[in-house]
């Protein structure tokens, strides 16, 4: 699987990101540059990795959106491309309007950093297609601006269509206000576009993909995608 | 000329930081509020341009960058300066 890692201004996680991907899974990977607008036809994942880019003025992701890699990255994701932003490049991801709703300060007004549980919701997309034996994921979050928002009736919808990847939930999946750790509307930590080839998510899984940790669950996001290149 | 913007969130919106600070001016004794609402304020100072200009040019501003339309809205006032 040809990857590309986007590195903003600010983005800390991009290595991260490369470590699992090409280290610890033998893919190939490409550092993209914000600032330059290329084909991305030849590859067949790009990841807007975690961080803080542009220091996260105005909102996060507000100024990032329009960086020229940007450019690159819609027309890449409106011809079926496969994208997976992470905690920060969510953010990216819904202010360029790639993914629907808002990101928001967290309601505990902190930021939060710790290991949560979420509910894989579906795995009839590409990034979920491997999480069939294992409902529940333990994933690490670390953010400050990590509320989901969308209006109720949007929020229907993603539902409708099976837009919603993965809920906070507690080690055994059950959804309650005291697994939801930052107040996001539906407990949502993770979703897809309606192609279902645009992906978003604040839990970080190439935290917890490196077989040196006790916790590998975040494998499996990268497996599903590395299963169908 | 320069452009007062003020940007809240809409309606309905959850606003930890205002609930907070409701609370804390309740604990002083402020009885009497009743809601507090926490936004941002941007002053931009604009270059030869008439004020019709201004006001589609400002509302761009505000609807591409400044305020994200999922979650807050926006206000503004055009100010004429020397």
């Amino acid at each position: 699987m040809k990857c590309g890692i986007v590195v903003f201004p600010g983005s800390n996680c991009d290595h991260d990101c490369d470590h699992i991907l090409k280290k610890i899974l033998n893919q190939e990977t490409h550092w993209l540059w914000h600032k330059d607008e290329v084909d991305l036809s030849s590859f067949d994942l790009i990841v807007l990795p975690g961080g803080f880019s542009y220091g996260d003025y105005l909102r996060a992701g507000a100024i990032s959106r329009f960086s020229p890699v940007m450019n690159s990255v819609i027309r890449f994701a409106e011809n079926g491309g496969k994208v997976l932003g992470i905690c920060n490049g969510f953010q990216i991801l819904l202010e360029s309007g790639l993914l629907p709703g808002a990101l928001m300060q967290n309601h505990t007004r902190k930021f939060i950093c710790k290991n949560v549980y979420v509910r894989v919701e579906t795995t009839d997309t590409p990034f979920t297609q491997k999480c069939n034996d294992k409902p529940v994921l333990e994933i690490p979050i670390a953010h400050h601006q990590g509320s989901y928002y969308i209006d109720p009736h949007s929020l229907n919808d993603l539902e409708e269509k099976g837009q919603i990847l993965f809920r906070y939930c507690d080690a055994k999946g059950d959804i309650s206000e005291s697994s939801n750790p930052n107040g996001s509307v539906g407990s949502v930590a993770g979703l897809c576009n309606e192609q279902k080839n645009v992906m978003g998510m604040m839990p970080h899984p190439e935290r917890c993909a490196d077989p040196l940790w006790y916790n590998t669950d975040g494998q499996r996001i990268f497996q599903s995608l590395i299963s169908q290149s | 000329m320069l452009a007062k913007i003020h940007v809240t969130f809409k309606e309905g919106v959850l606003d930890p930081q205002g609930k907070t600070v409701h609370h804390a001016l309740n604990d002083l004794g402020y009885d009497e509020v009743l809601d507090v609402h926490i936004g941002k304020y941007l002053e931009i100072k604009l270059d030869s341009v008439s004020e019709e200009e201004a006001e589609i040019r400002v509302r761009e501003m505000c609807e591409r960058l400044l305020a994200n339309t999922v979650i807050e809205s926006f206000r503004f006032k055009l100010v004429t300066t020397e």
